[in-house]
């Protein structure tokens, strides 16, 4: 008897735990397969920008003129805008980078 | 939220990729769209058949341009995906859901997604298309995503109407703006979250909804399951995804989407000479009319004698009164006839038979609106490469 009651619990505890388990979306994305192209100073392109933002977003902008002029706007508009904690020092590497890759 | 563990799986998931160089491997194919750098991967996500690869994190995807030839309304499954910052609320769990409705109101109320569909549910067909759609082609070019045509779609909405909502909880005096916030929000609490605010007499006018339905279904996850606002005739900015706050305010509401983005320069047509920075700018806001031809692609080689060209038109929501074609770069135009009328913020299709000439032909497109707004044959230009509707041409070799 009290074995009996006690897999109804667990069961009732089974099958409340996978309900709730089911109702969660979980969706997955692919797996992220946009890399980097190698440049100087990568190794901190690579740890300032891909905490926000996969890599395509830096690939897929448009081909400028002014490329260090462009790319230079838009790292300054990380930090100002979105707050990216990026060491002034790291600045001009990333600029620099950029303007060179892409 | 920003922590180091985060710095470091995203720099370690970029040298995983850099040593894989894998982009073109694994993705099913490439498109190029017709701008410098527009080489994208077709890219395969769950519940979406391969779209435009715009970004992986957060995700973007646009609408292969041939889906909009298959009919007025845009599939689930094709409809493009926009976001702005990559914490999205991959786990959330639709029964724990609730959207809070707070601020300058007598009742503040917590409701269920079950309290919501209980609730009387109206439809509404209507475009959505991001405000960077066609940015790709502005000229001089400006940084953003580098859309073509794609990110814009066309859906059976089913939900309820904001007002009725707003009214359950009693919206006070003195009350100017509600704004709206989702569940996805920054990596960084330094980023500013996403939120958007509108008008409250725009807000209560009975046609701004609370969605949950999305041409007979759920929503896709990625087009905000399990609640979206719809702003019909607005552009997607303001249709906020995953929508769970719903805030009434006594001010013009003036976070960094409002204040700081989607803004267009206060101008005649909102355009400036391209190139230039605006004296003083607005939000975004009402969508500019277009229309495309979708069963002819641009270098197409066509056979001599009759065809019938097809396609699609719309604007913000006066509706559309005319399509013209010419099949002769612009000296003479016809009329076309127009398809099933779905509403005023739907797309409206249109076809119309014509006979080709042997030659390169350029084959144009332009929609009046029944308030008489149409398409400028010079593109206009913004910092933003926002509200794109000039007259589309499709050049083709004919014999």
């Amino acid at each position: 008897m009290q074995r009996t009651a006690l897999l109804a619990i667990s069961l009732t505890l089974a099958a409340g735990i996978s309900a709730a388990t089911a109702a969660s979306v979980n969706y997955k994305t692919p797996d992220e397969t946009a890399a980097f192209k190698p440049g100087p100073n990568l190794e901190v392109v690579q740890g300032n920008c891909a905490a926000c933002h996969s890599s395509d977003y830096i690939a897929t902008q448009p081909p400028m003129k002014d490329k260090k002029g462009f790319w230079q706007a838009e790292v300054t508009k990380m930090i100002k805008v979105y707050g990216a904690p990026i060491d002034d020092a790291d600045v001009g590497k990333i600029v620099d980078y950029l303007a060179a890759t892409y | 939220m920003f922590d180091r563990r985060d710095l470091l799986k995203g720099a370690g998931l970029a040298a995983l990729a850099a040593t894989l160089n894998s982009t073109k491997a694994l993705a099913l194919d490439t498109v190029t769209l017709p701008f410098a750098n527009g080489e994208r991967p077709l890219v395969k996500y769950p519940q979406k058949r391969p779209m435009i690869g715009l970004t992986s994190r957060p995700p973007q995807l646009e609408t292969p341009f041939a889906v909009f030839n298959d009919g007025p309304i845009t599939p689930n499954n094709a409809f493009f995906v926009r976001y702005h910052l990559a914490g999205l609320p991959y786990d959330l769990d639709p029964d724990k859901f609730t959207l809070e409705i707070k601020g300058k109101v007598d009742k503040p109320l917590k409701l269920s997604l079950k309290d919501i569909r209980k609730m009387k549910a109206t439809e509404i067909v209507a475009v959505n298309q991001c405000s960077g759609n066609s940015r790709g082609f502005s000229e001089p070019r400006v940084a953003g995503g580098q859309l073509a045509n794609g990110a814009m779609g066309n859906a059976r909405w089913r939900g309820v109407p904001l007002k009725t909502v707003l009214q359950m909880a009693g919206v006070q005096a003195g009350a100017k703006q509600v704004v709206f916030a989702g569940m996805d929000g920054p990596v960084s609490d330094k980023t500013p979250d996403f939120a958007k605010a509108l008008d409250l007499d725009h807000a209560t006018d009975g046609e701004v909804m609370l969605a949950y339905g999305m041409n007979g279904d759920d929503l896709p996850f990625l087009n905000g399951f399990p609640l979206r606002l719809i702003v019909p005739g607005y552009y997607g900015t303001y249709w906020v995804k995953h929508l769970n706050e719903i805030t009434v305010v006594d001010t013009v509401y003036d976070g960094f989407w409002m204040k700081g983005a989607y803004r267009i320069p206060d101008t005649l047509n909102n355009s400036i000479e391209p190139g230039t920075t605006p004296k003083a700018t607005i939000p975004i806001n009402r969508f500019t009319i277009r229309s495309f031809i979708t069963n002819v692609t641009d270098g197409a080689k066509l056979k001599a004698g009759r065809t019938t060209l097809r396609g699609i038109a719309f604007d913000s929501g006066k509706g559309i009164k005319d399509v013209s074609v010419s099949t002769d770069g612009g000296k003479t135009w016809a009329s076309a006839k127009l398809g099933k009328d779905l509403g005023n913020y739907s797309f409206r299709e249109w076809k119309l038979p014509v006979k080709l000439v042997s030659g390169q032909v350029e084959l144009r497109v332009r929609a009046t609106s029944n308030a008489g707004e149409t398409q400028p044959d010079t593109p206009r230009w913004n910092p933003a490469g926002y509200l794109r509707n000039v007259v589309e041409t499709v050049r083709v070799s004919v014999a």
